[in-house]
């Protein structure tokens, strides 16, 4: 329980260095927001006034303080392009994003796990350079090029889906998984190749450990003590390493987005920061990585039920 | 086993340097001038004159590629070289001597590896600009630093107390001494490997933020960027994606072929 | 992101925001509803007819397109609507574009580029020019429902006159020095007259007493405006009250494709009806069994734009030389496939009588004479140069990428500096500091003064610092010339001027190809940079 505590207070200082970070950056650079509120209309008077309004006369920790609570309580300022709550905004790219990002999630568990341990098999045998080479091979492919290739073949070739018309998620739930599956592959495929590579290099790892050969010259069937020792401990750092596979899947999707015309939190981020629209940068920007953090704690948590031992805050 | 191990590196080595090669001979030489236009020659198939075939305005596409891979090549070497020197640097400090710099370093490290790498470096891009290469460069730099500090950190730190090192300090070396004639050469077989992952980072990073039109632009065009110009005419000229993407692929491949071999020997070296 | 398709729209926009007013005088904006004109509506209203029944049958028999029985259509846009949307304030092209649908003013532009009653029914003007008498339209509606007033009028009209905190959004309205109103007439009195006032009178008509505009706009046009999803749609309905002919598509939908590989497959996967602003390069990748492609030209003045005030640009025998080396067609056959209007001047076709064709081939092709120019001014060698481009408008960064080859013949070293079009806008526009620049600029209003009041020494809008004493003279008579024919002849004057002097690199009005889903009809094209979707239907 006291790790546990430990670990949540140190999620929140890590959420807390992040966002102020975050904020500091764009604080630091995006100049005045008054005069970019306003744009052409801007006159000293109106600047004055907006600045007032706004609170930007302030200084800079309280207007930390004040949109870091804002950001909790769901306000995160005035979208200085669209002149509309960020909030308002983001919400429903949010929700494409993290079903994009959790589709591909669940594609490179289900795919990378059984495949990792399979591949302990082939390795040490005579083949395994071939799994070694397919892997370097495909974690070289770049996520936009497969996205390039895909939504062509499988778009307009196939029509497997409709590239650029993607389903409004809320009418047609089956229909945005559809189209959002055939981007999560093309981020998954770089990650899968890696995630089965550690997965394989743990086993090995795991298997010239004393006790599994102690076990093994006892004459136990290899296989056995695979799955029955070995695969528990392995369990432990491949959960970790989807954890942290949260944020190349995030970063993937930024990229991804772009190619499929997918409506996202990457799309708008890029765009953003195309028109200098630091109120929404900023949102994106620490609700990604909040996102990230989250999904490397969801890890340990999982791991802790995994094994027991972990809470005592033994290995780390 | 062992010959097995080589077998990656050489592959790997051979690959590489063939791509160095044409991207550092795409430098000086290229078969046309990569942008140079011609009106007679637009969208023409793969042909033994234009073996990659041409794009919109008829420019050679091997050309552009050799041209695009030395653009590529230079920046993410530049980067590495950023991310691993500043990075070892941070992780010998804190892995050496350890205490409350080592604490806060390391906690910001934490702070900085919740940005996936590319939400890092739109940051940093857009704090200092789009467009640049210098930009590009000092982005991705920064954004590599601290995994290279992890990893050196936790080196550096294993070795601290061997008896080696602890007769080197009795024997009054300074810190500066110890840590770079004793500790560093120790850590090469962590660091290659680390530099070899860091460098395919960074072709992908630099080609995601140039394919997103926030990296390097025209005239230097980098492969990422020639990717985003090829998929707008995917249906015309396929040639142009596929031969762009592939060579960023084969780029990364060579490399990582490299630091698989790299990794295994220095197991081997460890047993 | 980029791709060529979009950004030959976006290249417009710019223009447009520039000469608009981008120099806080934004004033983009007018732009009514488009509607069909009156002259075609009567002859449209038979068709309508036809249409709707047709689409019945074809709906009975289970159409081929779903869209054409439902009745409405998708239109694919490059540029998001990323900005305030009230008319009044809004500033790029594209936005002015898909509002075009949704505002009008007390008189709107048709497709030959006259000014036709909209709001108001009628309008008399004084003999001396100095008094305009509006009767406003009886039954006009905004589409909350409420009634459109004088009021409202007056309101929308001050508002964009207002100099009392800095320029005014329209500073041409400032000459106006009372405007009165009695049951449905409203009354303007000009202190000065201006021939081509009543084209101001375009700016949306908006209701006096609601604050939502920015996010919710109120007009009056043949749309009313749904919903705005940032970087994926645009909704708009049929306004049901509309006072003139009703629009005869139910529902319109603008997507938001950002780069044109998503438009083409858009409109090749059946997600898109129609897309505008398209290059060759995409129209041919279409089948003609889907599509037709409609073309016309965008109506701007693409240029490789110099800072005349910057060296050694300052120096005319450079930019001559410049106009000698740069090969308008060459440009046009390698990046547009040979579509394309070349220009001589700051003035398109569309502009009918202002347009003197005879500019075009002042400076022909000729690097030799080029070369020699450069000689005499001091540069035997050449000299290095940047030529900074919005790079989310791909045709400018194609322009831009040809004419740097084509500058190396006379030794001109030029490199290419692509930048945000936010960064373009505050950098390039406002704070003039850029050596050249590739942008195409265009008209908010289709008066002459529109496209070259801007080289007018103190303009504000002068983002090229040109600054020459005979234009200013020309401009001053331009606006003391009440003689239609006169002032015609003396817009010529400013333009023949601007090419002798080699104020800038003129190169071309581009092609706009419009890809129309087959059984789409009645595209109409205007001389200003929109989409009027009003009399848009769906044929058998």
């Amino acid at each position: 329980m006291k790790s546990m505590l430990r670990r949540v207070l140190m999620l929140l200082a890590t959420m807390i260095i992040v966002s102020f970070l975050t904020y500091a950056a764009f604080e630091l650079i995006s100049g005045d927001a008054a005069e970019a509120m306003l744009g052409t209309q801007s006159t000293p008077a109106r600047v004055e006034a907006l600045r007032k309004e706004l609170g930007l006369d302030a200084p800079f920790l309280v207007r930390y303080a004040r949109w870091l609570l804002g950001f909790f309580s769901g306000d995160l300022g005035i979208s200085y392009s669209y002149k509309q709550p960020v909030a308002e905004l983001i919400a429903p790219k949010l929700e494409v994003t993290l079903w994009m990002c959790l589709i591909s999630f669940i594609i490179i568990s289900v795919v990378s796990l059984p495949l990792g341990v399979l591949s302990y098999q082939s390795v040490v045998g005579k083949f395994g350079w071939i799994h070694t080479t397919l892997n370097q091979l495909l974690m070289a492919v770049p996520p936009f090029f497969t996205g390039i290739l895909i939504s062509w073949g499988c778009g307009v070739i196939l029509k497997f889906f409709t590239p650029g018309d993607f389903p409004d998620m809320h009418a047609d739930m089956a229909g945005a998984v559809r189209y959002l599956f055939f981007a999560a592959i093309c981020i998954a495929i770089p990650r899968i190749a890696m995630m089965v590579r550690m997965m394989r290099s743990t086993v090995i790892n795991e298997m010239e450990k004393d006790y599994v050969q102690t076990a093994i010259s006892r004459g136990n069937d290899r296989r056995g003590v695979l799955v029955g020792h070995v695969l528990k401990n392995s369990l432990v750092p491949a959960i970790t390493m989807l954890g942290q596979t949260m944020a190349e899947i995030v970063a993937g999707g930024i990229v991804v987005e772009q190619v499929f015309g997918i409506p996202g939190l990457g799309r708008l981020l890029v765009a953003s920061i195309a028109n200098r629209d630091y109120p929404t940068v900023q949102a994106v920007v620490v609700i990604l990585a909040f996102w990230v953090v989250f999904a490397g704690m969801a890890a340990d948590l999982v791991n802790q039920c995994v094994d027991p031992r972990l809470r005592l805050g033994g290995e780390s | 086993m062992k010959k097995k191990m080589n077998g990656y590196l050489i592959a790997g080595l051979i690959i590489t340097c063939i791509l160095a090669g044409l991207a550092i001979l795409g430098n000086f030489y290229t078969p046309y001038d990569p942008t140079a236009m011609s009106g007679a020659a637009k969208f023409q198939g793969p042909s033994p004159a234009h073996i990659f075939g041409t794009d919109n305005f008829g420019r050679d596409i091997f050309s552009r590629v050799l041209k695009g891979s030395s653009t590529t090549v230079f920046i993410a070497s530049c980067t590495v070289l950023i991310g691993a020197v500043a990075g070892t640097a941070v992780g010998a400090v804190t892995g050496y001597f350890g205490g409350v710099v080592d604490d806060i370093l390391m906690r910001m490290n934490d702070a900085l590896t919740a940005f996936p790498s590319i939400l890092l470096a739109l940051v940093v891009i857009s704090i200092l600009g789009p467009g640049s290469e210098i930009n590009v460069i000092l982005a991705l730099g920064i954004v590599f630093i601290p995994s290279f500090a992890r990893l050196t950190r936790t080196a550096f730190a294993s070795i601290r107390d061997r008896n080696y090192i602890e007769s080197a300090r009795l024997m009054g070396a300074s810190s500066a001494r110890i840590l770079l004639i004793h500790m560093l050469p120790n850590i090469w077989s962590v660091l290659l490997p680390a530099i070899t992952i860091g460098f395919n980072n960074a072709v992908l990073a630099e080609a995601s933020m140039s394919f997103l039109g926030i990296g390097v632009t025209p005239p230097d065009a980098s492969l990422g960027y020639m990717l985003s110009e090829a998929q707008g005419m995917f249906a015309r000229a396929p040639w142009y994606a596929v031969s762009t993407g592939l060579m960023i692929i084969m780029l990364v491949f060579g490399v990582g072929l490299i630091g698989e071999g790299l990794q295994r020997l220095g197991k081997d070296a460890e047993y | 992101m980029r791709k060529q398709v979009l950004a030959g729209l976006l290249v417009l926009g710019m223009a447009v925001t520039a000469l608009s007013g981008c120099g806080k005088k934004a004033q983009t904006t007018e732009t009514t509803a488009a509607a069909s004109t009156e002259a075609t509506a009567a002859a449209s209203a038979a068709e309508t007819q036809a249409a709707s029944s047709a689409s019945e049958t074809e709906a009975a028999s289970s159409a081929k397109t779903g869209r054409a029985a439902t009745n409405e259509i998708t239109v694919g846009i490059a540029q998001d609507l990323d900005e305030s949307l009230d008319p009044h304030l809004a500033v790029a092209a594209g936005t002015r574009e898909v509002m075009f649908n949704v505002f009008e003013g007390l008189v709107k532009p048709d497709p030959e580029g006259n000014l036709i009653p909209a709001v108001a029914s009628d309008v008399e003007v004084s003999e001396d020019g100095l008094e305009y008498t509006f009767t406003l339209r009886e039954g006009v509606k905004f589409h909350d429902g409420s009634p459109v007033e004088a009021d409202d009028v007056i309101w929308s009209i001050k508002r964009n006159a207002d100099d009392s905190e800095g320029e005014a959004m329209i500073p041409a309205l400032t000459s106006i020095s009372d405007i009165t109103s009695e049951d449905n007439k409203i009354h303007i009195t000009l202190s000065q007259a201006n021939n081509e006032f009543l084209s101001y009178m375009t700016l949306a008509v908006l209701p006096s007493d609601y604050d939502g505009q920015d996010t919710a706009p109120i007009g009056t046009g043949p749309f009313k405006f749904v919903s705005r999803k940032a970087q994926d749609s645009i909704v708009l309905e049929r306004f049901e009250d509309y006072w003139g002919e009703p629009a005869k598509l139910d529902r319109v939908t603008y997507k938001i494709i950002e780069n044109s590989e998503g438009l083409i497959m858009g409109l090749q996967s059946g997600a898109l009806d129609i897309v505008s602003h398209l290059g060759n390069t995409q129209t041919s990748q279409l089948s003609d069994a889907d599509f037709h492609i409609e073309q016309g030209t965008m109506n701007l003045v693409q240029a490789l734009y110099l800072n005349n005030a910057v060296a050694p640009f300052d120096d005319v025998r450079v930019r001559q030389a410049l106009c000698y080396a740069v090969d308008k067609q060459g440009v046009i056959d390698l990046a547009f496939d040979g579509l394309g209007v070349p220009l001589g001047s700051s003035m398109y076709p569309a502009f009918g009588k202002y347009f003197d064709a005879s500019l075009t081939d002042y400076y022909t092709y000729d690097p030799a004479k080029a070369k020699e120019l450069l000689t005499e001014a001091g540069y035997p060698n050449g000299f290095d140069m940047t030529i900074t481009v919005p790079k989310n408008y791909q045709p400018h960064l194609d322009t831009a990428q040809v004419v740097v080859e084509q500058l190396k013949a006379i030794g001109v070293n030029a490199t290419i500096q692509p930048i945000e079009w936010t960064s373009w806008v505050s950098d390039v526009y406002m704070g003039r500091q850029f050596e050249s620049t590739v942008v195409g600029v265009d008209a908010s209003e289709m008066t002459a003064s529109a496209m070259l009041k801007r080289f007018e020494s103190t303009d504000s809008n002068n983002f090229i610092n040109y600054n020459n004493a005979d234009y200013d003279a020309l401009y001053a008579k331009a606006q003391s010339t009440f003689d239609d024919a006169e002032q015609t002849e003396v817009f010529k004057a400013m333009e023949r001027n601007l090419t002798e002097n080699a104020a800038n690199v003129y190169i071309q009005d581009m092609a706009d190809l419009i890809a129309v889903r087959n059984g789409l009809e009645g595209v109409q094209f205007y001389p200003l940079y929109v989409l009027d979707v009003s009399g848009l239907y769906w044929a058998d």
